[in-house]
């Protein structure tokens, strides 16, 4: 089994803790000139989400992870697994609802995701940053109030719902933020 | 006087948590100096009277925002003094540098903890201690934390960051103090004592032991606890051990400023790499 030894700690680095794979966020060496080194550690569980500290002896080894990001394509969902494509090698990988999480309502046939990899099994998927989708439900728009501010509630193809500028149709493409879930421009 | 003495050397500190860089010269072990302590004391045994140096040292496996492995020492020793009188010339090289009177709070080790967690190191017993570190600092297994492993923990990460401005500790364990002499009376402490800014360690000072056989029996201490943890052990300096036999090093003090991070903190830094290309 593979093992990092603490020296080998820095950002990105993914350890296995308490049967879980772990991303280190931030490493700090700690060391009293004359005494014992730590390495004081912010790490994310990449199953939960949830960042944690921990302290370790330096000096100390941690089992290593197996995790992989791959970017792949996303093709369908069959109602229980969601199934993404590598471009290189056409694989395929079925992803469950919990890897999925919050990203399901950014997901659109085509696009390209981050798919982590935990023993070739994907434990979460990453949308872009940002995202073109259409416009499937929304008010109709009201002209002459380009300039004004103003927002209304707009329903995208992927099942997220944005707020968008008043003067937006139905069938119209805008860019989006997924990690605000803002609007940003109209696509033409 | 000013001295320049060698950076390489056969032997090496042995000190558990300081790890020396090994080279090689015509294939035997060579290691790059920890520190210029070693040879200082050969000269102020052989008469020198008191001298200083600035020099490089190197350290293996320490890397952070406050460490590289190669780093610039200030080192000096003051003949006929004791670690409170040395400490009394490192406030006036502070007030010098900073160009204007600086106040040096002067704190003893246990004082520093009794005010930030309400423990006494010299009593406090090793289950207490581990509950203390348990609470004060997230996601540590304190079972694998032996007695000063928690101290040195607490220090660097709670009672430090409590210091403001520039702060002596004083009066360490003795536990803590390889080269440094017993203090009398008091047994369980050592003559020795840290210069801080805020929660950085600047300086590191202390009488200096010159008791050659207590030195020898510290060192191979040393060297059984590195081989209980699985550590490489470092020949002893046996140049060092023989000139402090003979014809013995006059009573004094000697003190290791880090240049680098005295930089930092005189320039407003906060990352050594701020001051230091490597």
């Amino acid at each position: 089994m593979a093992s990092y030894s603490t020296n080998e700690f820095r950002g990105g680095l993914k350890i296995m803790l308490d049967g879980d794979p772990c991303s280190i966020i931030e490493n700090e060496f700690v060391k009293p000139g004359k005494g014992q080194a730590f390495n004081r550690v912010r790490i994310r569980n990449l199953k939960t989400g949830r960042v944690l500290e921990k302290t370790f002896k330096s000096g100390d080894t941690v089992e290593a992870a197996d995790v992989m990001e791959v970017t792949m394509q996303y093709l369908y969902d069959d109602g229980e697994f969601y199934h993404f494509m590598e471009p290189d090698s056409y694989e395929q990988h079925a992803a469950d609802q919990s890897a999925i999480g919050d990203s399901k309502i950014w997901l659109k046939a085509q696009d390209m995701y981050e798919v982590t990899l935990h023993n070739g099994t994907p434990l979460a998927v990453a949308p872009p940053n940002f995202l073109e989708l259409t416009i499937t439900e929304t008010d109709p728009g009201l002209k002459g109030d380009t300039a004004q501010g103003g927002t209304k509630p707009a329903k995208l193809e992927s099942g997220a719902v944005v707020k968008v500028p008043l003067f937006l149709e139905i069938g119209e493409v805008i860019r989006v933020d997924t990690r605000s879930g803002e609007y940003i421009s109209r696509v033409k | 006087m000013e001295v320049d003495t060698a950076l390489l050397g056969k032997a090496t500190g042995t000190d558990i948590h300081i790890q020396s860089v090994e080279a090689r010269v015509n294939g035997q072990p060579a290691y790059l100096q920890t520190s210029p302590e070693f040879s200082m004391k050969r000269l102020l045994a052989a008469g020198s009277g008191s001298i200083y140096q600035i020099c490089h040292a190197f350290r293996d496996e320490e890397l952070g925002r406050y460490h590289r492995a190669e780093f610039s020492l200030l080192e000096w020793y003051s003949v006929g003094l004791d670690y409170q009188g040395l400490m009394d010339e490192v406030e006036a090289l502070i007030c010098h540098l900073s160009e204007r009177t600086v106040v040096v709070q002067r704190l003893s080790y246990n004082q520093c903890f009794q005010n930030a967690l309400g423990i006494n190191p010299g009593r406090v017993k090793i289950d207490e201690l581990r509950q203390k570190v348990a609470h004060e600092i997230r996601g540590v297994d304190v079972q694998n934390l032996e007695f000063d492993d928690c101290l040195d923990l607490l220090i660097s990460q709670v009672v430090a960051p409590g210091f403001e401005g520039f702060t002596f500790i004083y009066d360490y364990p003795a536990s803590q103090a390889a080269l440094a002499r017993l203090k009398p009376g008091s047994p369980a402490l050592a003559e020795r004592f840290e210069l801080f800014h805020n929660a950085l360690e600047l300086a590191n000072g202390f009488s200096e032991l010159i008791d050659a056989k207590e030195q020898r029996s510290r060192f191979a201490a040393d060297n059984a606890l590195r081989r209980q943890r699985g550590l490489c052990e470092y020949p002893l300096d046996e140049a060092f051990l023989e000139a402090l036999a003979s014809p013995g090093m006059p009573e004094c003090a000697g003190v290791a400023l880090g240049l680098d991070r005295l930089l930092m903190v005189l320039q407003g830094f906060d990352h050594i790499g701020q001051v230091s290309l490597q």
